[in-house]
């Protein structure tokens, strides 16, 4: 047993972390709120292999894809990474997104950008052309870099997967996505660190109060937690033989679902007046932290899927 | 990354879980809860069982009498003793998990060949004298009073939380024997025989009804320079090296009680009627269950996280103090649901309460001993996160 990053897994973390950070940076993203997607980052993003690197090709796994989309979430990069690296291989555009099929009228995110719509469902998978829905965008979303647009009806759509194929999307999208969310919680922990070390009130840094300080003790301990546990559910799926791999990953996305969320609210707080204001960069984990939440199943719905595991 | 057990550590497991089966039937029956005696004779006989089939002190290094089990190792004991509901660690703790690695680390041979066999043998039972009354958080102001009198020291004082000091043979003392210097650096580390003349030892009542933890005064205790471990006025150090012995398994049995606790609650909710269901029927508790064995299994992976950090660079991280902060309310957490789910059946300690009233109780010592959960914070945030020291706070 050997619960730690290898040389290349920590070379090849650093190297996307240096891609989101040296590339695609804050200021970048901010620019492309209410602007139509990125498409130049989108293929950057493809080149490095965020989609691809599962294939035979480049022959890496599930624990590697978790390292890149902590890294991912870390960088707050936009635009729907985990259906786009599922989709991959599959013969569809290079933007996919998804959605599990709804029951009513639905929002699905980034509908105006996609080249291919995937609809989960527990029969397959359902390749639905995006172009063909009438949807009508939002003009507030709730993150301002994930628009969302409402669709009243989903057709059936072209089967391209079947029971199984949805069954493990299921899994692979909860592990991926609850990554993203743990690097989340890491980024906040580290910009609140960062701030209440700098900010002075009474004469000293506010970070020296522990006030301050038993919060970003809490901060840190859920964003460890969500790291360890993202991890753990990526290397039950490269080796099924552990068992317990859906517990796993539901675990996983639990936790990590309510780290990035309770880290922004914490990371709010702790920003004091400024964390209320659009220019500090809490608000902006937050509001993803809560569309991610609500991707590849909740962290209540996840909550309830471990219960059922355990009873 | 890898979670799978290498064929060693596979082979371990199975020898443990053979050995067990051949040896847990063997077991007299568990003593009657407050029969400290009886509990000593249970526990030390469990000692003398490990100690015959060589799985004392399995993480000791091979001359000590141990193993020199790695971490790892040392997590896949931990994990089949839990397993097999083997006896737990008892009053053998303090000698085989601090006062033993503390003496292999800083002790004389005359002082390894005295205290070390006994102690894997189940021969001796230790215990601690740290906490003071005036001295809890704040453990390097303890006031118990050393001065030299020829070849020993004269002790003077109170320590407090000694757990099984009414049963123990032997106990680690840390006294101030330079009550000039900076608190730190005035405090020597000895080795008290309980026996000695000048002891009284008077058991505690807590909050959960129990008498394992006591008060000890020391009234002009004469204990001999020979039992100092390492140089005088060098105990604070001395006291801490041990903190790195632990290697990340310090927790694996209260994740493992976490997790039995979770199943007792489970099995509980399904009898218990609500509302025309059964109380695992609703969907709230069962999220609320859910959430915290999220969490229990993230625990488990910190744990298995910071084994193999330990296994690795054989110093372990600062995992830790994350991990007993988040346990130990965890814990508190799902024992309060637990209560909630007994309803007035919690009322009575006996029955079907019987064990999760207990540990609801027993858990609200888990957030304060080891170094509170406000004090975890503290060092979290100082030494991880690097977060300034806290000012000293005037009120103007």
């Amino acid at each position: 047993m050997d619960f730690q990053l290898t040389p290349e897994q920590t070379e090849f973390r650093e190297a996307t972390r240096k891609l989101c950070a040296g590339r695609f940076g804050i200021e970048r993203l901010r620019a492309g709120e209410g602007a139509a997607m990125d498409r130049s980052m989108w293929s950057e993003l493809a080149e490095f292999g965020v989609f691809a690197l599962r294939n035979p090709d480049f022959g890496l796994g599930a624990a590697e894809a978790a390292l890149v989309f902590e890294e991912l979430g870390r960088g707050l990069i936009p635009g729907p990474l985990v259906w786009t690296h599922l989709a991959t291989g599959m013969g569809l555009g290079a933007v996919v997104g998804g959605v599990e099929r709804p029951t009513g009228p639905t929002l699905i995110e980034h509908l105006d950008d996609l080249d291919d719509l995937v609809v989960v469902d527990a029969d397959g998978l359902w390749r639905v052309d995006p172009r063909a829905l009438a949807g009508r965008p939002v003009a507030k979303p709730l993150d301002p870099l994930t628009p969302v647009a409402l669709v009243d009806e989903l057709p059936a759509g072209e089967r391209i997967g079947d029971a199984s194929d949805a069954a493990r999307w299921r899994l692979e999208g909860a592990a991926f996505v609850a990554a993203q969310l743990a690097g989340m919680a890491e980024a906040l922990t580290d910009l609140t660190v960062a701030y209440t070390r700098e900010r002075r009130q009474f004469g000293r840094p506010v970070g020296s109060f522990q006030a301050i300080k038993h919060l970003l003790a809490d901060m840190l301990v859920r964003s460890e937690l969500a790291r360890t546990q993202a991890y753990a559910a990526a290397v039950h799926l490269d080796d099924p033989a552990l068992g317990g791999t859906e517990r796993a990953v539901s675990a996983a996305k639990a936790v990590a679902g309510r780290a990035a969320i309770d880290n922004g609210t914490a990371s709010i707080q702790a920003h004091g007046g400024m964390g209320y204001t659009w220019e500090v960069d809490a608000h902006l984990y937050l509001k993803r932290a809560w569309v991610l939440d609500a991707t590849f199943g909740s962290s209540d719905e996840q909550a309830e899927r471990v219960a059922d595991l355990f009873g | 990354m890898k979670l799978s057990y290498s064929e060693s550590e596979q082979a371990l497991a199975a020898e443990l879980r053979s050995w067990l089966a051949q040896v847990l039937p063997e077991l007299p029956p568990r003593p009657v809860p407050g029969d400290w005696d009886a509990r000593r004779a249970y526990d030390t006989g469990w000692q003398r069982r490990l100690y015959d089939a060589g799985y004392a002190g399995i993480s000791w290094p091979k001359q000590f009498g141990g193993r020199d089990a790695s971490p790892t190792e040392q997590l896949v004991f931990l994990e089949e003793m839990n397993r097999a509901g083997a006896p737990y660690v008892g009053v053998n703790f303090v000698g085989n998990l601090h006062a033993g690695p503390t003496i292999i680390a800083e002790g004389t041979e005359e002082q390894k060949q005295r205290f070390l066999p006994p102690i894997l043998t189940g021969d001796e039972v230790w215990c601690q004298g740290f906490s003071e009354p005036g001295s809890g958080s704040d453990l390097a102001s303890l006031r118990t009073r050393a001065v030299r009198d020829g070849d020993e020291y004269i002790v003077n004082g109170q320590k407090v939380w000694s757990t099984y000091a009414h049963i123990a043979d032997v106990g680690e003392l840390l006294v101030r024997t330079d009550p000039d210097a900076p608190k730190h650096k005035g405090i020597t580390w000895l080795v008290v025989p309980m026996h000695a003349p000048g002891i009284t030892i008077r058991p505690i009542r807590t909050i959960a009804g129990t008498t394992e933890f006591c008060e000890v005064f020391y009234d002009d205790v004469r204990i001999p320079v020979a039992n100092r471990l390492g140089a005088e006025n060098d105990g604070w150090r001395v006291s801490m090296v041990t903190l790195s012995f632990e290697r990340g398994t310090a927790f694996v049995g209260e994740i493992m009680e976490a997790y039995r606790l979770c199943r007792a609650l489970v099995e509980l909710a399904a009898k218990v009627t609500r509302k025309g269901g059964t109380a695992w029927e609703d969907a709230g508790l069962r999220r609320d269950v859910g959430r915290l064995a999220a969490d229990f299994d993230a625990l488990w992976s910190l744990t298995i996280w910071n084994v193999s950090e330990a296994s690795r660079d054989g110093v372990p991280g600062p995992g830790a103090s994350v991990l007993k902060l988040r346990l130990c309310e965890a814990f508190q957490e799902l024992a309060d649901v637990g209560m909630r789910v007994l309803g007035r059946a919690g009322l009575s300690q006996e029955g079907t309460g019987e064990h999760l009233v207990a540990e609801y109780l027993r858990g609200l010592s888990l957030t304060i001993g080891g170094g509170t959960s406000q004090v975890q914070r503290n060092i979290v945030a100082e030494r991880v996160l690097g977060m300034p020291k806290e000012p000293v706070w005037t009120s103007s």
